[in-house]
């Protein structure tokens, strides 16, 4: 029983995956567009998809206003016989330097509210940053059905 | 890309529907218009409809906070309707509650607001805070 359990909890299925550079404004409102109709084929909710775009526009923007530009990965999955979709933006920019304050709400480098990380963050069921001063940031999410 | 979002004017209310995946530039665009045209006009009022909006981010959560504080200095009221209900959940959940932002349902009610704002005020007071109400404007 444990063993099967087990088995079934590996079991993750990339349905399909797509990368879309973002450099520009413009790039993000294709990154939302593109997230809304990955997110409402797997059929997450109506709520669940405004989440999931609301947190996609606000890394994408921080990519484009702080990072220089970079990239958006978007996967549907299924794991656990749930599907979802999983989001990682790249970026070769600056890097954050406290990861912890700049989850903080309010904090902020630039003339934002200082919302978008943290926000992102409550926004989606998975949140993983990683970021080197100098290198980069890479920030992946997911939201679940 | 220069295209602006119109702005319709209705005796003394200024009227703005929004219907496009608005990118960030033609948010700060509505914002500038909008003011110049309260400031050309003398609108006592502001109506924003956002109900084709699928996402409020904050950076447009800002925006709308703005149009409301910059439109309040130049003495007209913004009420901002029709807000889709997984938008507000999103919303507050990313951490913008859009104090000091005035809202109505849907556009008749936002009309009836800014033709009669004394009559819903007193509707909010009556509903149980009247010494807040008359408070908040001292402590301020």
């Amino acid at each position: 029983m444990p063993r099967l359990a087990t088995k079934k909890i590996l079991t993750t299925v990339i349905i399909k995956t797509e990368t879309l550079p973002v450099m520009a404004e413009h790039d993000v409102v294709k990154a939302r567009q593109m997230v809304r109709q990955w997110a409402s084929e797997i059929g997450l909710s109506l709520v669940d998809q405004t989440k999931i775009i609301t947190a996609a526009s606000e890394l994408a923007r921080n990519m484009v206003i702080y990072g220089g530009g970079g990239t958006m990965e978007i996967q549907s999955l299924e794991q656990y016989g749930r599907r979802g979709v999983k989001l990682v933006f790249e970026d070769k920019g600056p890097g954050i330097a406290d990861i912890t304050q700049a989850l903080k709400d309010g904090f902020t480098t630039g003339s934002g509210m200082g919302l978008g990380l943290g926000g992102a963050k409550r926004l989606s069921n998975e949140f993983e940053i990683e970021s080197t001063p100098g290198q980069g940031t890479r920030i992946m999410i997911a939201r679940w059905k | 890309m220069m295209d602006r979002i119109p702005i319709l004017r209705m005796g003394q209310f200024l009227l703005v529907t929004i219907q496009v995946d608005m990118h960030d530039r033609l948010a700060l665009a509505l914002q500038d218009d909008l003011t110049t045209k309260i400031s050309e006009t003398g609108a006592t009022g502001v109506l924003i409809d956002i109900s084709s909006l699928e996402i409020v981010d904050s950076f447009i959560g800002r925006m709308v906070a703005n149009i409301s504080a910059m439109s309040k200095i130049l003495d007209a009221q913004t009420v901002i309707v029709g807000m889709q209900p997984a938008v507000a959940i999103t919303l507050v959940e990313l951490g913008l509650s859009l104090p000091g932002v005035r809202t109505a349902l849907d556009v008749e009610r936002g009309m009836a607001l800014l033709q009669n704002p004394r009559v819903n005020m007193t509707s909010y007071a009556q509903a149980g805070d009247e010494e807040n109400f008359d408070d908040s404007d001292n402590q301020n």
